[in-house]
């Protein structure tokens, strides 16, 4: 293994073991939720094994992984290992540590409050300081990251930071603002509650601050899918990047409207004025601008593709590309899915239609497409072109590595499509059994919980042949020269010098601003109204 | 910034379409047709079972409409089984006397969330008479896919 990889190898591997066992919890909910009649079918094991789904999914799994990706980008574009080792050690270990310790917590059954983790239902203290510790071990991360970008700069006065760095700087950015909210609800409500030193905990200011990272946590999950696919899909579909500019004004936008759009997940709650959600919800259809950019800019560099590999008609690049490579199958099938899940995550934010499916089967049906899609599929993929090229050992188990993508994206449809339905028919997400007493209108929905389930066992398959291939290349794969790790060339030469979309400060600066006006006076209004705490409950 | 042609129109169809979105949702908001409830009323969680807004549950019916107050708690809400008139305004007020639970009545967008120390309040109107099936839509306990209650929209008496 080259020495310098050694820190993303580390990183890679905790998530891809993270993604294994959180595949094995998917399967148990999905299989409770179709009423199976199995032996260890119980009501504590499903929330239990939702808790440890989403934890191990949505905080553990990427942020491992975009860690392991942010150090290949740093490394692999500037040429040179990361600076301060010792450091970005430690933050890999304190992220672990904190991991441990909070899926120690979950799997007691210590901590069955699901990855959202609202308050009064409490959790053992243990799970909200490994999670705090996760995120610290992040920040190290972020700062080690920054600086890789800093000191080469300072050689390189006036130059733009290559595209992938580009987009994980933003990454980085996103995540520094995103996690002030959860470090906030972690250090002053939650932990001191948990060991006792506080006797109650106001829930509604914890849910505006598990909102405010809530949101742009998405982002931070997509932007390093997005750096994916505007820097290595092009490159390994055999074509070019259509426009470098446009990609780092799409990092950019990201940056800056991130954040300041967290009340569209709480428009059903009391205690927020409807203006300010309002306000929010106008921000976040902002967001889906970069999104639409992304989707031409990625299409257009398909086409390009296509073209190099000789295509002449309208549409036949498409079959010219390679759709046998699993990094290419894995990015066009999440990028299919995620064009139906971003036009649902429009209706989420659309406030009024947002009553029709806040908390329903809906919301899953949806995120499975974003970030169960979008990112888990594109992460995957990139995982296979990753690893060989990382520990230069040949991908074991080819034939699994090109099926699972397809795999992936049989069973999402079914599984997202149907709670799609049985959103809109009113079932709730997040429940062990769905008959309420033989109630008419919850009698409709069983055909497709059974659907839903069918899914589940096509995913489960599909992340089963994730887990051979990885683990069959990480143990057994043949030792030989690693190819070596490239980015896509832009079609046209990239500006040698850096332009205003390359000031990251002033992005930065920009997107503080636009949070304090969306947060500073709803946050202050709130504080200062008179409130009543809520002392924990642990019915589970 | 050089954009070619295509990808230009395709820019300002999008702008287009976000204009679109954000026009339908202010309107519709101004104008006070779809407000998410986001009433502002506090209340101390320990003393919901004493407190006047809430010590009573139940339906106060008079010739313009219905007050409904109502209480969840783990796992069941209060009264479990409401009765409302069809064709008349209908005001919901709410608080839950434990953790954070949902309340949404299935086949309607009569949905919002009843957070401990928070009175929900929102008001609408049914126009079908029949049975609907009220549920937690937000996790709360091993039982919280229990945690139901039926609501009976009648004729309304003249």
């Amino acid at each position: 293994m080259i020495r310098s990889s050694r820190l993303a190898v580390a990183n890679l591997w905790v998530a891809i073991l993270a993604f294994g066992v959180a595949s094995a919890m998917a399967f148990m909910q999905a299989l409770s939720r179709a009423a199976l009649e199995l032996p260890w079918r119980s009501a504590k094991m499903y929330y239990l094994s939702v808790t440890a789904h989403g934890t191990l999914m949505a905080l553990v799994f990427t942020t491992f992984f975009i860690m392991a990706f942010g150090y290949v980008v740093a490394e692999r574009t500037l040429g040179r290992p990361v600076p301060h080792r010792g450091l970005a050690w430690t933050g890999f270990w304190v992220a672990l540590a904190g991991t441990l310790a909070a899926v120690a917590a979950i799997l007691s059954g210590k901590a069955t409050v699901l990855y959202t983790f609202y308050p009064p239902l409490k959790a053992h203290p243990a799970f909200y300081i490994g999670a705090t510790l996760l995120v610290v071990g992040s920040w190290i991360w972020g700062f080690v990251v920054i600086r890789s970008y800093l000191l080469w700069k300072r050689e390189h006065v006036g130059q733009p930071a290559p595209l992938a760095l580009h987009g994980t700087l933003a990454t980085v950015i996103v995540w520094l603002i995103a996690t002030v909210g959860v470090a906030a609800e972690m250090l002053f409500l939650l932990i001191p509650w948990s060991l006792g030193f506080t006797k109650t905990v106001d829930p509604e200011l914890a849910r505006m601050l598990f909102w405010y990272f809530g949101h742009p946590l998405v982002y931070f999950w997509l932007l390093p899918a997005y750096v994916v696919w505007y820097t290595v899909l092009p490159r390994v579909a055999g074509g070019k990047l259509f426009s470098d500019p446009l990609a780092r004004l799409v990092f950019v936008l990201f940056i800056i409207l991130s954040t300041p759009v967290g009340f569209h997940h709480q428009f059903m709650d009391p205690g927020i004025p409807a203006a300010w959600k309002l306000f929010h919800a106008i921000l976040t259809f902002g967001i889906l601008f970069p999104s639409f950019v992304t989707a031409f800019t990625v299409t257009a560099s398909l086409e390009v593709a296509g073209r190099m590999h000789g295509a002449t008609g309208l549409l036949d690049w498409l079959k010219r590309l390679p759709w046998g490579d699993p990094l290419v199958a894995s990015v066009l099938l999440s990028m299919l899915l995620f064009a139906v899940g971003g036009i649902g995550g429009a209706i989420n934010a659309a406030y009024g239609m947002n009553a029709v499916v806040h908390n329903t089967a809906w919301i899953q049906g949806h995120f499975h497409l974003t970030v169960g899609s979008a990112t888990a599929l594109t992460f995957m993929g990139t995982a296979y072109w990753l690893l060989p090229r990382l520990t230069g050992r040949e991908l074991e188990l080819g034939l699994l590595a090109k099926v699972q993508p397809y795999l992936w994206f049989v069973g999402m449809v079914l599984f997202s499509i149907s709670n799609h339905i049985t959103g809109l028919m009113g079932m709730p997400r997040r429940i062990y059994d769905a008959t309420y007493g033989g109630a008419a209108a919850a009698q409709a929905w069983r055909g497709l919980t059974g659907i839903s389930a069918v899914g589940g066992l096509f995913l489960f398959a599909s992340a089963g042949f994730f887990m051979l291939v990885m683990l069959g290349t990480g143990l057994a794969g043949r030792k030989r020269e690693p190819e070596p790790i490239e980015w896509a060339e832009p079609l046209e030469p990239s500006s040698p010098k850096a332009t205003l979309l390359d000031r990251y400060g002033l992005w930065t600066l920009v997107a503080v601003a636009l949070v304090l006006i969306a947060y500073a006076y709803p946050l202050w209004s709130h504080l200062h109204m008179q409130r009543f705490g809520s002392p924990g409950y642990t019915p589970f | 910034m050089n954009v070619p042609l295509y990808e230009k129109i395709w820019m300002w169809a999008a702008g287009g379409i976000i204009v679109a979105f954000t026009t339908t949702v202010l309107v519709a908001g101004i104008g006070s047709a779809l407000v998410p409830p986001s009433h502002i009323e506090t209340i101390d969680p320990a003393t919901v079972w004493r407190d006047g807004r809430f010590a009573k549950q139940g339906v106060t019916v008079s010739p313009t409409g219905a007050t409904v107050i109502a209480v969840g708690m783990m796992f069941a809400f209060l009264p479990a089984e409401i009765h409302v008139p069809a064709g008349r305004p209908v005001t919901f007020r709410m608080t839950s006397a434990d953790v954070t639970h949902g309340f949404l009545i299935v086949g309607t967008n009569a949905n919002t969330m009843l957070v401990p120390g928070y009175v929900s309040q929102f008001t609408t109107t049914f126009r079908q008479q029949g049975e609907y099936l009220i549920v937690c839509n937000e996790y709360c306990g091993l039982s919280h896919h229990l945690m139901s209650a039926r609501l009976i929209v009648e004729e309304a008496r003249p």
